[in-house]
C-alpha cells in the first residue's frame, strides 16, 4: 500500500510536468475509491486534485488505463456548443467534475439528421445524454438527472434539497422555456440567419418587437428572479443561473450587447462566470461568439433545405 | 394554515395543479382568478405574482408560480405517492423529460388552436385565415405524433406502468383544443386508450369537474360580450396576427 502511494506520487509529479500535453482528461467526482480497490481494477495510474483558476477544488484527475473513449461506462453527451441547452449541460458536467465523452453533432452541417443520430434520438435535437443504455433528451431533465445521480459529489446548492429553494430553481427552469429561451433564440435567429434564409434584411418592426420581448424577459429576470440576491435562489449558484446565462449569451454572440445598461445583470453574470470558472465559461462560449461564420456554412449544406420552411415559419 | 391556489380552470396548467391537489387530498383554498374578465391584472393578484399569470400558489408567505414548480413543491412537501414523481432516477428523468419538452410543443400548439378557433374570432370579430388554421393544426398533429411515438410508445403511461405528473400535464393540454371543438382523439386509438387510462387513474368525477369549464367553452365564449374582452387585442395582434 505504501509503495503504491509513493509510486502514485511519483507519477503525479511526472504528470504535472507533462500536463499541457494531456488532451483527454477524465475528472472523477469526489470521493475517490480506496486505492486498493482501484489498483485491483488495474486501471488507475495516478490521481491528483485539480483546482480552478480561482483556487476552488474542482475534482480529481485520474489517469486511467481503461477509461477509453469507447468505454461503455463513460457517459456520452451529444452536443453542439452553438446551442444554449448544450452549453448548460456541458458547463455543469465540467464544473462539477462528471466525466463524459463529448460527441459532436454539428447542427450547421445537418448532422442531427444523420441515420446514426436518429438511432440516438428521434427528436433530432441536442443535447442528448447516453448513460449506459439510458438515453435522455431535454437539457433540464439531463441537468436534474446528473445533479441527483451524482448527489454525493455535486454540491447541494446546484439543485438544493430544501423545499423552497428547490421550488425557486424549478420555477425558473419552467418559466424560462417560453420566455428568455424563446426570445433570446428569436433575436439570435433573426440576426444570424434571417438574411441567409429569407434573402433580405430583417424588417425593422420585426427586429424591434423581438428585442422588446427579450428586454421584457430580462426585466423579469432582474426584478422577479434575481431581485437583490446574488444568484436566483439566493447566496449560491444553482442550475437556474447556469440555464439563464447560456440563453442570454445567445443574442450576445450576434454582437448585440444585451447587458448594456444593466449593471445588476452584469454583476450577476460576473459572479456566475467566477463560480463556473472563467476559462471554462469562455471555452463553452467560443463557438457562439464566432457565430458570424454560421450562415456561410449552412448555405452550402443541401441537407439544410428542409430547415428553411421551419425557419420561415419562425420568421413570419 | 392551508395553501392558497390561484386558479382559472380555463387554463391548462391550472387544471393540472387543481387535479393534483384534489387527488392527493391536499387542503387548499381555491382562489378564482377569471382570466376572461382580466382579474389577473388586479392589484391584489399583483402582490401574489408580478408575472400576472395563473396558476399561482401561496403557502404562508411563500409565493410560487409555474404549475410544474407548484406540483413538485406539493410532491415534496406532502410526500405524495411515489408514482407521481418516482424516486427512481431513470423513471423520474422520463417525467422531467416530458415536462420540459411539452412547454414549446403540445402546450404551445394546443393553446394556439384554442385561441385561433374560439377566442380570436370572438374578440376580433373575424374568422382566422384558413392557412393559419392549417399550419396550427399541422403543428398540433406533430406534437401529438411525438407524444404517441416517443413519449408513450408501447407503455401504458409516459413513465411506464403508472400515471405520473407527465400524464397529468399532457392530458390537460390535449383537452384544450378539444374545448375549442377539435376532436384530437379521433383517428388516434392509442391516444384515446391512454386518455381513458389517465381518466380512470384520476377518477372520472374529478376529471369531469376539472374539465367542465373548458369543455363548455364553445358555449360560454359565444355568450361573452366582445367589448369586454378588448384587453386581449394587443396579445392577439402580437402573437397570432
Amino acid at each position: 500500500m505504501r509503495l503504491l502511494c509513493i509510486l502514485s506520487r511519483l507519477i503525479q509529479r511526472l504528470l504535472n510536468q507533462i500536463q499541457s500535453t494531456i488532451t483527454k482528461i477524465y475528472v472523477l467526482p469526489i470521493p475517490v475509491y480506496p486505492l486498493r480497490l482501484t489498483a485491483r481494477r488495474g486501471g488507475v495510474l495516478s490521481r491528483r486534485r485539480i483546482t480552478g483558476e480561482d483556487g476552488r477544488h474542482r475534482g480529481r484527475v485520474v489517469e486511467a488505463k481503461h477509461l477509453q473513449p469507447s468505454d461503455p461506462d463513460v457517459m456520452e453527451l451529444y452536443l453542439d456548443l452553438h446551442s444554449q441547452p448544450c452549453r448548460s449541460v456541458f458547463l455543469f458536467a465540467k464544473a462539477v467534475g462528471i466525466p463524459f465523452e463529448f460527441k459532436l453533432v454539428d447542427l450547421a452541417a445537418g448532422q442531427q439528421y444523420s441515420e446514426e443520430f436518429g438511432k440516438i434520438s428521434i427528436m433530432r435535437k441536442v443535447p442528448v445524454m447516453k448513460d449506459g443504455s439510458f438515453i435522455l433528451t431535454e437539457s433540464v431533465a439531463i441537468l436534474k438527472y446528473l445533479a441527483q445521480k451524482h448527489s454525493s459529489s455535486v454540491a447541494d446548492h446546484w439543485y438544493p434539497a430544501e423545499l423552497k429553494q428547490r421550488a425557486c430553481v424549478n420555477e425558473y427552469l419552467s418559466w424560462q422555456h417560453m420566455n428568455l429561451r424563446t426570445h433570446g433564440s428569436k433575436v439570435f435567429l433573426l440576426r444570424a440567419l434571417y438574411p441567409v434564409i429569407m434573402g433580405s434584411e430583417v424588417p425593422k418592426e420585426k427586429m424591434d418587437a423581438a428585442i422588446e420581448d427579450l428586454n421584457q424577459s430580462l426585466n423579469l429576470l432582474e426584478e422577479k428572479f434575481l431581485q437583490k440576491k446574488p444568484f436566483i435562489v439566493g447566496e449560491k449558484i444553482s442550475l437556474a443561473d447556469l440555464v439563464a446565462v447560456v440563453e442570454i449569451m445567445q443574442p450576445v454572440g450576434t454582437g448585440l450587447d444585451v447587458f448594456e445598461g444593466r449593471p445588476k445583470l452584469i454583476a450577476w453574470r460576473e459572479r456566475v462566470k467566477k463560480e463556473i470558472g472563467e476559462k471554462l465559461f469562455d471555452e463553452a462560449h467560443e463557438a457562439i461568439m464566432k457565430v458570424t461564420s454560421l450562415p456561410q456554412k449552412m448555405k452550402s449544406n443541401s441537407d439544410l433545405e428542409m430547415l428553411i420552411p421551419k425557419f420561415r415559419k419562425i420568421f413570419s | 394554515m392551508s395553501l392558497e391556489l390561484y386558479l382559472d380552470l380555463f387554463s391548462q396548467p391550472c387544471r393540472s395543479v387543481y387535479i393534483f391537489a384534489k387527488k392527493n387530498n391536499i387542503p387548499f383554498e381555491f382562489k378564482n382568478i377569471s382570466l376572461l374578465t382580466g382579474e389577473h391584472y388586479e392589484e391584489e393578484f399583483g402582490k401574489i405574482s408580478m408575472i400576472r399569470k395563473v396558476p399561482a400558489m401561496r403557502d404562508g408567505d411563500f409565493c410560487l408560480t409555474e404549475s410544474i414548480a407548484i406540483m413538485l413543491y406539493m410532491v415534496q412537501k406532502f410526500k405524495t405517492p411515489d408514482f407521481w414523481y418516482p424516486a427512481d432516477l431513470q423513471h423520474r428523468a422520463r417525467v422531467d423529460e416530458y415536462l420540459s419538452w411539452q412547454h414549446m410543443a403540445i402546450r404551445m400548439h394546443g393553446s394556439k388552436m384554442f385561441w385561433l378557433r374560439l377566442l380570436i374570432p370572438k374578440v376580433m370579430g373575424v374568422e382566422v385565415p384558413q392557412e393559419k388554421l392549417d399550419a396550427a393544426l399541422e403543428d398540433l398533429n406533430g406534437s401529438l405524433k411525438l407524444i404517441e411515438e416517443k413519449f408513450l410508445q408501447d407503455r401504458p403511461f409516459i413513465a411506464g406502468d403508472h400515471m405520473s405528473l407527465a400524464d397529468l400535464v399532457a392530458i390537460v393540454e390535449i383537452i384544450q383544443p378539444v374545448g375549442a371543438g377539435l376532436d384530437v382523439f379521433e383517428g388516434r386509438p392509442k391516444l384515446s386508450a391512454w386518455r381513458d387510462r389517465v381518466e380512470a387513474a384520476i377518477g372520472k368525477e374529478l376529471f369531469d369537474d376539472a374539465h367542465h369549464a373548458i369543455l363548455g367553452a364553445q358555449e360560454s365564449v359565444k355568450m361573452m360580450d366582445p367589448s369586454k374582452m378588448q384587453l386581449f387585442k394587443p396579445k392577439i395582434l402580437k402573437l397570432f396576427m
